[in-house]
């Protein structure tokens, strides 16, 4: 007890806060990425990561195809669908303001959730969980249900992972340096249009992975991407634009203060995101760790 | 091969509406080291960044080696074996000085260790794990042209090497150029400072307004004194 408070249950919440934070995270994390190199807000993202859950209900329901294959084959569709819109369409407003790319993922996230609507309907439909991750598993002070306690370890894994391979090798590397001067990059014979391309399919890729986790957790519908995408921009917000371990930090961060919102003043759960980054934009406008322009 | 390495045969180039280079002319044969010198402003800067593929609007010709190079992109330039050092270095903050090194793909064989590079920049060993923009001026400078003799890029475009250096410095770049052109490198190099360039040319060739206005070989740069002050306005 503290203050009154029993504290188990509020750090039960803020555990389960943590499963949230682990879509922004991944979701945050992928924008990141697009937009240092791009200079591009990818408002398709959130659309993105709705098109991995459908894709991964897809597979099971017409292909048989189960849980742990569409873990890696939802994704892929998912960057290579982000691949073909990068060549074909994105790649022509590199030299206009960011403002058009922003109107063509939006327009991009409306047609593709018009279409999942149009196909499986707006209630959405139920992927369950897989059977090697069903029931609870006991952390000590609480106890969690086990798929829940999959996702976060499996997206803190994958945001480390990517994290370690933009910090740590030479690939990471020529991405930094082609986000700080693509030109130059491109001059020493670096094939920086093709790296671009791959880029945004990586980061679409993530959004796609977390949409294939998610679907089990909430329903597949259309609707999924939009109803996250709001916190996360104001996740990208706080972390920073472009910052890339800021994005992850501030994503479980996000989703931990969340879940402890809930459990203290549930009235304020859905809020307290934003005005934190009111404040944060108000204290400090480039974001908690981004560097100043 | 041709007795030319880079022929350069009126040569355009706009930034936005503004026109820039108007049919500029010269040649690097292989092994040379070959200067533009001029005023500022004069087009140097531009005149690389066009041989480079970094100015998109450009027309004209830039053969190397026999190909002609003007509608290509500056990657696939990178290729054929040219590489560059920037006037401002290029030095990327996000790198670590050994990641700043490494960053230049290896086009071809033929260029240096990062052993013998780093013999030549013996500070680059030391501050191997430090940001790229913490190092000095100088430091940056070696940095900068230590990573385009890795890639084996036969031509070397070196824009201003020694501005702002101190003389410890520009001697050893000085001797740097000496080393790369004994290795068989050729170097076009941009130069504000023509004493220091008559130490390392063979050949000078003057801007003026976007156009190469003289060619004076480096035998006979005492004759030409007077005629050199008088194009640099020094
Ligand atoms: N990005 C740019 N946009 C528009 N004009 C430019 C740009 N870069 C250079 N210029 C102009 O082009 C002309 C030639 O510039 P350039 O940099 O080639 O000269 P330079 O001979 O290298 O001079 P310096 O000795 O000062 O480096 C100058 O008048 C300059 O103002
Ligand atoms: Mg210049």
């Amino acid at each position: 007890m503290l203050f009154g408070y029993n504290l188990s249950p509020i750090l039960a919440q803020s555990v389960l806060g943590m499963v949230n934070g682990a879509f922004y995270a991944l979701l945050s994390l992928g924008l990141a990425i697009i937009f240092g190199l791009l200079n591009i807000i990818n408002f398709a993202h959130g659309a993105l990561y709705m098109l991995g859950a459908v894709v991964s209900y897809l597979l099971l329901h017409f292909l048989g195809i189960g849980y742990w294959p569409a873990l890696v084959l939802a994704p892929l569709i998912v960057g290579a669908f982000g691949v073909l819109l990068e060549r074909t369409m994105i790649n022509r407003l590199y030299k206009l303001d960011h403002l058009y790319g922003l109107l063509l993922t939006f327009g991009v996230a409306l047609i593709l959730e018009g279409i999942v609507r149009n196909s499986i309907g707006s209630s959405g439909v139920t992927y369950s969980v897989p059977e090697a991750l069903r029931g609870a598993t006991r952390l000590g002070f609480m106890i969690m249900p086990t798929y829940r306690l999959w996702v976060v370890v499996a997206s803190f894994v994958i945001c480390i992972t990517t994290w370690l391979i933009l910090e740590k090798t030479p690939i990471g590397a020529t991405l930094r340096a082609a986000t700080e001067n693509a030109a130059l990059v491109q001059s020493f014979g670096v094939n920086v249009p093709r790296l671009i391309t791959l880029t945004y399919g990586a980061g679409v890729g993530l959004a796609g992975l977390a949409g294939v986790m998610a679907a089990p957790v909430y329903s597949v519908n259309p609707n999924m991407g939009s109803d996250v995408i709001i916190v996360v921009f104001a996740v990208v917000v706080i972390g920073g634009m472009g910052s890339i371990l800021g994005s992850i930090l501030t994503g479980f961060g996000l989703g931990l203060l969340e879940g402890l919102t809930k459990s203290i003043y549930p009235e304020a759960s859905g809020v307290v995101v934003f005005v934190l980054m009111i404040v944060v934009l108000l204290t400090r406008p480039a974001g908690l760790f981004g560097k100043a322009a | 091969m041709s007795d030319t390495m880079l022929e350069v045969r009126g040569l355009n180039a706009w930034y936005g509406e503004s026109h820039i280079l108007h049919g500029v002319d010269f040649d690097v044969k292989p092994g040379e080291v070959v200067t533009l010198l001029g005023r500022n402003g004069a087009g140097k800067t531009t005149t690389m960044k066009s041989i480079m593929g970094l100015v998109g609007n450009r027309t004209g010709s830039v053969k190397f080696n026999g190909t002609e190079t003007i509608g290509l992109r500056s990657d696939r330039i990178a290729h054929l074996g040219i590489a560059i050092c920037p006037e401002e270095r290029g030095i990327f903050a996000s790198l670590n000085v050994t990641e700043n090194l490494m960053l230049p793909p290896v086009i071809a064989p033929g260029g240096l260790s990062v052993a013998e590079i780093h013999e030549l920049f013996p500070n680059l060993k030391e501050r191997a794990t430090s940001q790229g923009t913490k190092l000095s001026g100088g430091e940056q400078q070696m940095l900068a042209i230590g990573r385009i003799l890795r890639t084996g890029a036969k031509l070397l475009l070196l824009d201003e090497p020694t501005e702002g250096l101190a003389p410890v410095i520009v001697q050893q770049i000085g001797r740097t150029i000496r080393a790369i052109k004994e290795r068989g490198f050729t170097v076009l190099l941009v130069e504000q400072n023509f004493r220091f360039a008559a130490t390392v040319a063979d050949r000078h060739y003057v801007v003026d307004h976007g156009v190469v206005i003289d060619m004076i070989p480096n035998a006979e740069l005492e004759q030409n004194m007077d005629k050199l002050h008088d194009y640099l306005g020094v």
